[in-house]
């Protein structure tokens, strides 16, 4: 029982920053159809925006408020300018294997101009085990969980409570009505890039401690991020969240208990299942829209 | 296809023919290469430039039939009956993947095909009373022909050149065919297809079975040419660059993938005095190609031709004009 709920905690925190990455991945898609295949690169990056910043002598409070403010500038603004403004005029395949080749060439870049070896990250709080009921936690999983749920709860009141997402709320499921009602959408669907870009920088300062920063951490990353999205169902935040927990305590759960060499299997076989069963996701509406 | 194309397709074939007596082995091994890449591209074409599908399941498929022929081969089955039973096996995988993927299409077909690569790469890895796992296979021999050994390097050039014949003539006719047209429709406009009697999801779920026993094909060539094979090389970077290939090369041109081939195959040769830094400009050129050109480079290509053909009709009947004046 004690190990259980070790696992279940620390499948809790995997899946919390899964799911900050898969909500991004479906705010991307819901206002502007942007299917971004390179979001996995995209939380392997700041990490290393970080890195650079502290190896030019930054304090780590200052490197991370930097490592976020290039993330939203690049990762938001300058992707959204040069990658998808002009690439969505030739429809939503051309920009899916945009992204791909971004992802390439973003892991490429790393490998290069930086390191192909995996950098140790710093922690946000010192290590420490916790003990609750016979179980040992660690304080990086509950320090993890803890900004995640902040992120989470600030997104959703941000969204669901101000004006600005509402307007986002609204060009998302109806652009066109959205635009007739008087706002401004094209203002609205760069927001929810600068708002994935924050998204994926914080998802990369949880995860880098862990897994250690590495060019190649974007590949299982991106992936948990689609399926998280998926499963939870493609044009819900709310969705996206659930996906993300699922995969996480799953994932940890059934490498515990069932075979640790198919670790990666049970996700997409699930996956699988729901793209034929339920397409929509568990949360998911079924989707009109004909773009 | 009108003269000019007659002309470079005749050319290109003779330099094909010719090129393997002017290169070192190494150079041979890269267009033997080609040609293998070539057919498992041609497949992707007909799944994504005709059918109008997003398969990342490409690179599993010449997986799943490079395996098949080393694992026959080496269990004692003479190489022809590997190299048919590696195709069929990925129609039949393809046509069992597709039959329920194909309920949803485009991104959703995407992620299901992501999710198979990955999976087969797992059982690849760690099913190792049947695939060695990690340490791969070795020491798989090249196949003789009523006595014609393809063991030296150029004899099996001229095996896979052979193969990449017969493919791309099958697939040419196949095209011209009314199941071709049918493709084609499906792409264009799938609503008419589908009112104008054409069993839409039949057709899709028939081009993504024959694109994936031609990757079938293609691996059961990689295996002996390679001669070595594992699990990692049919990750899916493979895929990635089997869909990036067709996209460079034009998908929906009969020959896109393989001009595709040949920069991607070629490129890092090419680009060795920039060390590591090709995968990064190639991913950069694929990103403008698109932004650009998404017709690929046989879509630059043709509208050259386009451009330069209308330039001198324009000059004849300017110059028609001048004499009748």
């Amino acid at each position: 029982m004690a190990s259980f709920i070790q696992l279940l905690v620390s499948g809790l925190a995997t899946g919390a920053i899964y799911a900050l990455i898969a909500v991004g991945f479906t705010l991307l898609w819901q206002t502007s159809q942007t299917i971004n295949f390179a979001q996995g690169e995209f939380v392997m990056l700041p990490a290393f925006f970080i890195l650079a910043a502290m190896n030019w002598g930054a304090p780590f409070w200052l490197a991370t408020l930097i490592g976020i403010a290039l993330s939203v500038g690049i990762l938001g603004l300058l992707f959204k300018i040069i990658i998808v403004d002009p690439m969505l005029r030739h429809g939503v395949l051309p920009l899916v294997i945009s992204t791909i080749a971004l992802s390439l060439f973003l892991k490429e870049s790393v490998k290069d101009f930086y390191s192909s070896q995996a950098q140790p990250f710093p922690a946000l709080v010192p290590s420490t085990d916790l003990h609750i009921f016979d179980a040992v936690i660690s304080s990086q999983s509950l320090a993890v969980l803890a900004v995640a749920i902040v992120a989470v709860v600030a997104l959703q009141l941000l969204l669901n409570k101000t004006r600005v997402g509402r307007c986002m709320q609204a060009t998302a499921q109806n652009p066109t009505l959205a635009r007739i009602l008087g706002i401004p959408t094209r203002r609205m669907v760069l927001y929810t890039f600068l708002i994935n870009g924050a998204l994926v920088a914080v998802a990369s300062i949880l995860v880098s401690p862990i897994y250690l920063a590495k060019f190649t951490n974007g590949e299982t990353l991106g992936m948990a991020a689609f399926v998280a999205a998926i499963i939870g169902g493609y044009n819900q935040v709310r969705g996206a969240i659930l996906g993300g927990v699922i995969l996480g305590v799953l994932d940890n759960l059934s490498a515990a208990y069932i075979s640790s060499q198919y670790r990666g299997a049970f996700p997409l076989l699930i996956l699988i299942a729901v793209i034929l069963l339920r397409p929509q996701g568990l949360l998911g509406r079924i989707e009109e829209r004909t773009v | 296809m009108n003269r000019l194309g007659i002309i470079a397709v005749g050319a290109a074939v003779i330099f094909a023919i010719v090129v393997p007596f002017l290169l070192k082995p190494f150079g041979v091994y890269l267009i033997s290469m080609w040609a293998v890449l070539t057919i498992a591209a041609i497949g992707l074409n007909l799944t994504l430039g005709y059918a109008g599908q997003i398969s990342l399941a490409q690179g599993a498929f010449v997986g799943i039939g490079a395996y098949a022929v080393a694992l026959m081969t080496q269990a004692g089955w003479p190489y022809p009956i590997a190299f048919v039973g590696a195709g069929s096996l990925c129609f039949i995988i393809g046509w069992g993947l597709g039959y329920p993927a194909l309920r949803v299409q485009h991104h959703y077909l995407a992620f299901v095909t992501l999710a198979f690569t990955t999976l087969v790469f797992l059982v690849l890895r760690n099913e190792e009373w049947l695939t060695r796992g990690i340490y791969g296979i070795s020491g798989i021999e090249r196949p003789t022909f009523l006595g014609w050994s393809t063991a030296g390097a150029r004899d099996f050039y001229f095996f896979c050149l052979g193969a990449l014949t017969a493919f791309s003539a099958a697939t040419w006719w196949m095209l011209r065919s009314p199941w071709g047209r049918a493709f084609v429709a499906l792409r264009e406009n799938p609503v008419r297809a589908l009112s104008l009697g054409l069993d839409t999801r039949r057709y899709t779920l028939m081009a993504f079975a024959i694109g994936s026993s031609l990757a079938g094909f293609a691996g059961a060539i990689y295996a002996p040419l390679v001669q070595f094979i594992e699990p990692n090389s049919f990750a899916l970077g493979l895929s990635f660059n089997l869909l990036l290939i067709v996209i460079v090369g034009g998908s929906g041109h009969f020959f896109g993938p393989f001009v595709g081939t040949l920069v991607a195959v070629l490129l890092p040769e090419w680009m060795r005095i920039t060390q590591g830094y090709y995968l990064m400009v190639y991913a950069a050129i694929v990103m403008l190609l698109l932004a650009f050109c998404p017709s690929g480079l046989v879509g630059l290509m043709e509208r050259a031709a386009k451009a330069v053909m209308i330039r001198r009709n324009l000059d004849r009947i300017a110059s028609a004009e001048r004499i009748s004046r």
